[in-house]
């Protein structure tokens, strides 16, 4: 299974902070190798967060994200110790979810 | 749905008819951009395939360095004011596929997301947003530099 | 007449103008790159290396299938918080100063049964040696927000110490750089770089209070060792063995000379 991410979920007054670390080579399909051959494409495609049962962000990647995806965003209407769940696709099918408590 | 259906229902151009007819409701018809937008190599292409040409707004703002000490790793976010901000957007314009990665904000999420992207070189950084089914945008260039040796 | 001094003052403004616009550009460069390393720290992708860290020291490995949970880093055994920022120092059951590196392959031998010659023969980021830099990684972060201070009363610290600095201004290799070359002055630069003084505290967070680091230039994780051996290898010099003494005693030199500096690690850098 791949590597977890590191999620960070912060409420302030109504709105939750989620920060997301992703470990992933994020490889755009377009580098050569020392020996002239394309590195193939590998990279996370899809991203999905979810809190209490709802979709709170869809994300879309292409291998123009950086190694190691960073992802941030904010949304409203979550409670201290709620669950957020993350879960990427990359190109190749493999699949990783995690989750954290909204501290 | 799935994806080569609608991918020959855009290519027929009987997407926005089956909208229109009500057939197709109003969140399936959001997700305007699918894998393919993503492999186009100008910026013309992103904004066709993300819907057309946007208007420039100042509600919309990138989220950017002026300047990134290495290309591998820039943070790029973008935000709208715009009410009812459903898809956030973001184009790096000399990358070779500009169209680099896309945002569905459903209703309670702030439009307003922050990631890293790659860029080769120095480059115009275009957030494109979808708020009441049309489309607006925001530039800002970023520099892109080799810092040096060390650290 | 008049023309030709207007226009002469005109080419001086020009110049001036120049001038000042390129000393201009070079402060914005400098502010724009402190706003760009500022948005990289919220959310260092090295937490990634010191979550696999933190699994590292906790799970039961190696031929003995032991954690590393009574491994001592200097301040007893199993204790993290703190040990980052007083090593190198020395360790009686080993009889010689280890920095944090060399002393987690020590406990990987010793506690897990692993083969610490192995180890520091494995490159960096690959087997075992990438193993190290994830413990590292998370040992160091145990102590982030304090204050090196380093031991200086065992014999051998005071020597290794003695060691590193008469290293750090050893000049040789082809093209004669010494670690002075670059590190020895005030408000040096390499390119956009900026060159931190070790021979003397160069301020929180800055040179031996920066490292371990991730690099967003190759999106590695690396240690001290690491970072040594590639100043090596900038210089031109033969790259200096895994936890070899000179090693450690520049680490020795560097760190107690950043006596009070402010650990900042995990650090990014670019």
């Amino acid at each position: 299974m791949a590597d977890p991410m590191r999620i960070r979920a912060a409420l302030a007054g109504d709105e939750t902070t989620v920060r997301v670390l992703m470990s992933h080579p994020m490889e755009a399909g377009t580098r050569k190798d020392a020996a002239g051959a394309t590195i193939p494409a590998h990279y996370i495609q899809d991203v999905e967060a979810t809190s209490n049962g709802k979709t709170v962000l869809k994300a879309m990647f292409s291998g123009a994200v950086s190694q190691n995806p960073f992802l941030s965003f904010k949304f409203k209407g979550a409670a201290k110790g709620d669950k957020v769940v993350v879960k990427w696709v990359d190109n190749k099918g493999d699949t990783r979810t995690d989750e954290a408590a909204i501290a | 749905m799935n994806n080569s259906r609608r991918v020959a229902l855009k290519t027929t151009g009987a997407f926005a008819t089956l909208v229109s007819l009500g057939i197709i409701t109003q969140s399936q018809a959001q997700a305007a951009v699918d894998r393919t937008s993503f492999q186009v190599k100008t910026l013309e292409d992103a904004l066709k395939a993300i819907g057309g040409t946007a208007a420039t707004s100042d509600q919309v703002s990138v989220v950017s360095p002026d300047i990134a000490e290495n290309g591998a790793v820039v943070p790029v976010g973008a935000t709208s004011k715009l009410p009812n901000t459903t898809e956030m957007y973001l184009i790096v314009e000399k990358n070779p596929t500009p169209l680099s990665a896309g945002f569905m904000i459903p209703a309670g999420t702030v439009a307003d997301v922050q990631t890293r992207l790659k860029m080769g070189q120095s480059t115009n950084v275009i957030a494109v947003v979808k708020a009441d089914g049309k489309l607006f945008s925001a530039t800002k260039e970023t520099k892109v530099t080799l810092g040096g040796c060390g650290g | 007449m008049k023309k030709s001094v207007a226009k002469r003052l005109l080419v001086l403004s020009a110049v001036m103008s120049v001038g000042l616009t390129a000393a201009h550009a070079q402060g914005t460069a400098a502010e724009g790159i402190a706003k760009y390393r500022e948005m990289l720290a919220d959310g260092n992708p090295a937490e990634l290396f010191e979550m696999k860290g933190e699994e590292l020291w906790k799970q039961k490995r190696g031929p003995k299938n032991v954690s590393l949970e009574q491994c001592d880093l200097g301040k007893g055994p199993g204790v993290i918080a703190g040990a980052f920022v007083e090593l190198p120092r020395y360790f009686n059951d080993t009889g010689r100063v280890q920095d944090l590196e060399t002393r987690l392959i020590t406990c990987m031998e010793t506690l897990q049964g692993f083969n610490a010659a192995e180890i520091a023969k494995t490159p960096f980021g690959r087997g075992e040696m990438a193993n190290v830099t994830a413990l590292a990684t998370y040992v160091a972060t145990a102590s982030k927000g304090m204050r090196f201070n380093l031991p200086q009363a065992h014999e051998q610290e005071k020597t290794m110490f003695e060691v590193g600095k008469r290293l750090f201004f050893a000049r040789g290799g082809p093209h004669d750089f010494a670690c002075s070359s670059c590190h020895g002055v005030d408000g040096g630069r390499i390119r956009l770089q900026d060159l931190p003084n070790l021979t003397k505290n160069p301020g929180d967070g800055v040179g031996f209070a920066a490292w371990p680091a991730y690099r967003v230039s190759n999106s590695q994780m690396w240690g001290m060792q690491l970072r040594l051996n590639d100043c090596y290898r900038q210089q031109r010099f033969p790259e200096p063995k895994f936890g070899s003494d000179a090693t450690i005693a520049l680490g020795v030199y560097m760190g107690v000379n950043a006596k009070t500096a402010e650990s900042i690690v995990p650090a990014i850098k670019r």
